[in-house]
């Protein structure tokens, strides 16, 4: 993925974000997490991944 | 419960008889090689299972009739194994709707429909809806032809005490309490088991939060034996439902209580009226119903530590509550009642060593975590514990609508039988085979000329060897040896070669498989599954 993609990615997520509106928000991400999860098939991967996307979290 | 007006075990398609309590009192105090505290599902089937190997017992309830109402309604293919082993299957068969497919659907829409494994080479379907009452009966049935067994009804056993090599049980009926010393016990006295806290001991484990209603109606619906699950639907909003087709018009309708909701409220009849009412207005049916029962059930998986204490056995609820999700609480227990019978009847025959009766434990508290593991899975998904939980749900619900793939979550993977792998009677494997059922597991189905595999198995072990020469030199009087064609669908099911043995347990479970057996190996493997190795 150059910049450009991640780029993209980035400011449709954003547009998607505020379209589903603030209740539905997580429903959305988590949807489309499953979703990518299977595309990329390596639930290893994803599950690495998902304790990486958890650090720096402060609750 | 059931509507105003009708009497607990009123019901609207099944006659409950009548038990008396013993009239004649002059032998009531004889000792029995087995005493059976409760006649559920259970009991009974212990009590059948032991006179196939040709031991008595005597049996007590507290109970004048059958349980009420139809509770567990879902029979599994394994625990057909076991009714047609005890000489009960065929009204079974009659009566019950045998089933493959599940569909689940998620705010109406259909997200998943699996099916269950079968084929033309399995003698049974993998589940058959029953209701509990014909459950009870058949297997009564069965019991009166047997002379082997004695029912004492409205009797209650109220206190049990050991003996030097036995137990005294004291048994209190209308007409008076006595006392009656048994060899061995079987403890199948339910959830509430009074032996279990006669004996001071507890189950252990958790309580889920889910709470659902179970209420059966009869109606004429027309939708084949095919179980849904709605998720969010329009009639419970964030809840979950069931539908279960049962013989005689039932239908059984699972809802889920929301968080908080009050449990006295949600069995009230008019509300279960009107919780019912919208569920089948989701449905599609227009048609008129009657109320028949209804019962709240919530999910737990407790279990004792141990399921034997000294001469006494639990077997059934009295030693495990598993959740409904599974439908594994009532075949688990008939599983229970099958394994102890096989080994209690070779131990009071004098064949089996004490390690034979030590083994019911890991094997069949085994297979209630085993149920634990996949039922607290199904219980994740039914009912959410956490935020977390209840937002991935939700996300897979939700992409399935799209996304097949995500259905899948729903698939409540109900029938995987259980392997006794780690049973200290049952030997390591043969690495020499590739593929085919491991020790421990149960015996798979194949087709065998007219009819199948398991119809050869014998009354104790059976032999399966695909090498006549191995059949003429092992000789048993507990065992029965089958030989089979090389290359014939059996051969393949167990991945067998010219040479290959398989020594099946009387359960049907086995015991052991070689590539290259011999009379002395096959003796060992017997003689180990018995319990007399380290004697
Ligand atoms: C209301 C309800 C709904 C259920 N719904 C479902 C369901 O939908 N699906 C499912 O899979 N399972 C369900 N179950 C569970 C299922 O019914 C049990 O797993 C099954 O009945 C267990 O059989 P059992 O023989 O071990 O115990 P029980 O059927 O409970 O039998 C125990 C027997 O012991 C007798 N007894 C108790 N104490 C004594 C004593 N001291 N002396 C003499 N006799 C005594 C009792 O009278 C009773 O007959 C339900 C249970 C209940 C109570």
């Amino acid at each position: 993925m150059t910049p450009r993609d991640v780029e993209t990615v980035y400011e449709a997520l954003a547009l998607k974000l505020d379209a589903v509106g603030d209740t539905q928000r997580e429903l959305f991400l988590a949807k489309l997490a499953l979703l990518l999860s299977h595309d990329l098939g390596d639930a290893e991967r994803v599950c690495l991944r998902i304790d990486e996307a958890a650090l720096n979290i402060d609750s | 419960m059931r509507p105003a007006g009708r009497a607990e075990t009123d019901s609207l398609y099944f006659d409950y008889p009548h038990f008396d309590a013993p009239k004649d009192r002059s032998r009531l105090d004889a000792s029995a090689p087995v005493a059976i505290v409760g006649a559920g599902p259970v009991g009974l089937t212990a009590a059948l299972a032991l006179a196939r190997d040709g031991i008595a017992s005597v049996m007590f309830d507290a109970k004048s009739t059958f349980n009420d109402g139809s509770r567990a309604i879902c029979i599994a293919r394994q625990s057909y194994y076991i009714l047609e082993r005890i000489g009960a299957v065929a009204p079974f068969l009659e009566k019950s709707l045998g089933w493959t497919t599940g569909r689940s659907f998620y705010r109406g829409q259909q997200i998943l429909e699996f099916e269950m494994p079968d084929s033309p080479r399995e003698k049974y379907r993998p589940m058959y809806n029953i209701e509990q009452q014909y459950i009870e009966q058949y297997l009564w049935d069965a019991i009166e032809r047997e002379p082997l067994i004695e029912t004492r009804w409205q009797s209650e056993v109220t206190g049990i005490e050991d003996l030097d090599g036995g137990v005294r049980l004291t048994v209190r009926d209308p007409n008076g309490s006595y006392d009656i010393a048994a060899d061995w016990v079987l403890a199948a006295d339910g959830a509430r088991s009074s032996v279990r806290k006669l004996r001071g001991l507890s189950l252990k484990g958790e309580n889920y939060e889910g709470r659902y209603v179970i209420a059966d109606v009869q109606m004429d619906h027309d939708y084949p034996t095919i179980r849904r699950a709605l998720f969010d639907p329009d009639c419970r909003r964030g809840g979950t439902v069931l539908v279960h087709k049962q013989p005689d018009n039932i239908w059984r309708i699972d809802y889920q209580l929301r968080d908080g909701e009050d449990e006295a409220d949600a069995v009230a009849e008019d509300n279960v009226r009107a919780s019912v009412a919208a569920v089948l207005a989701d449905l599609g049916f227009t048609g008129d119903w009657e109320l028949e029962w209804w019962s709240v059930y919530s999910a737990n998986t407790l279990a004792l530590d141990d399921y034997r204490d000294g001469r006494i056995f639990f077997i059934g609820d009295s030693a495990h509550i598993v959740p409904i999700f599974g439908v594994r609480g009532l075949n688990n227990g008939l599983a229970d009642a099958q394994n102890i019978a096989w080994k209690l009847a070779r131990m009071i025959e004098g064949q089996a060593g004490e390690a034979l009766l030590d083994s019911y434990t890991p094997e069949r508290r085994g297979a209630t975590l085993d149920v634990f593991a996949n039922a607290s899975k199904s219980a994740r998904f039914m009912t959410p514990p956490t935020p977390g939980w209840q937002l991935m749900r939700d996300a897979a619900l939700n992409l399935a609508l799209t996304h097949p793939f995500a259905g899948e979550l729903a698939n409540p993977r109900q029938m995987t039988p259980y392997t006794y792998a780690d049973s200290p009677i049952v030997s390591p494997d043969d690495p020499g085979f590739y593929g085919g059922p491991v020790p421990g597991a149960p015996l798979p189905e194949a087709r065998v000329g007219d009819g199948f595999l398991s119809d050869l198995s014998g009354p104790g072990f059976t032999l399966i060897t695909f090498d006549p020469d191995l059949a003429e030199t092992v000789a048993d009087s507990d065992l029965t040896t089958v030989a089979l064609q090389p290359g014939s669908e059996a051969a393949e099911v167990l991945a067998a070669g010219p040479e290959s043995a398989y020594l099946v347990r009387p359960d049907g479970h086995i015991v052991s498989r070689w590539t290259r057996p011999s009379s002395t190996l096959v003796c060992e493997a017997l003689k180990r599954s018995l319990g007399r190795d380290r004697t």
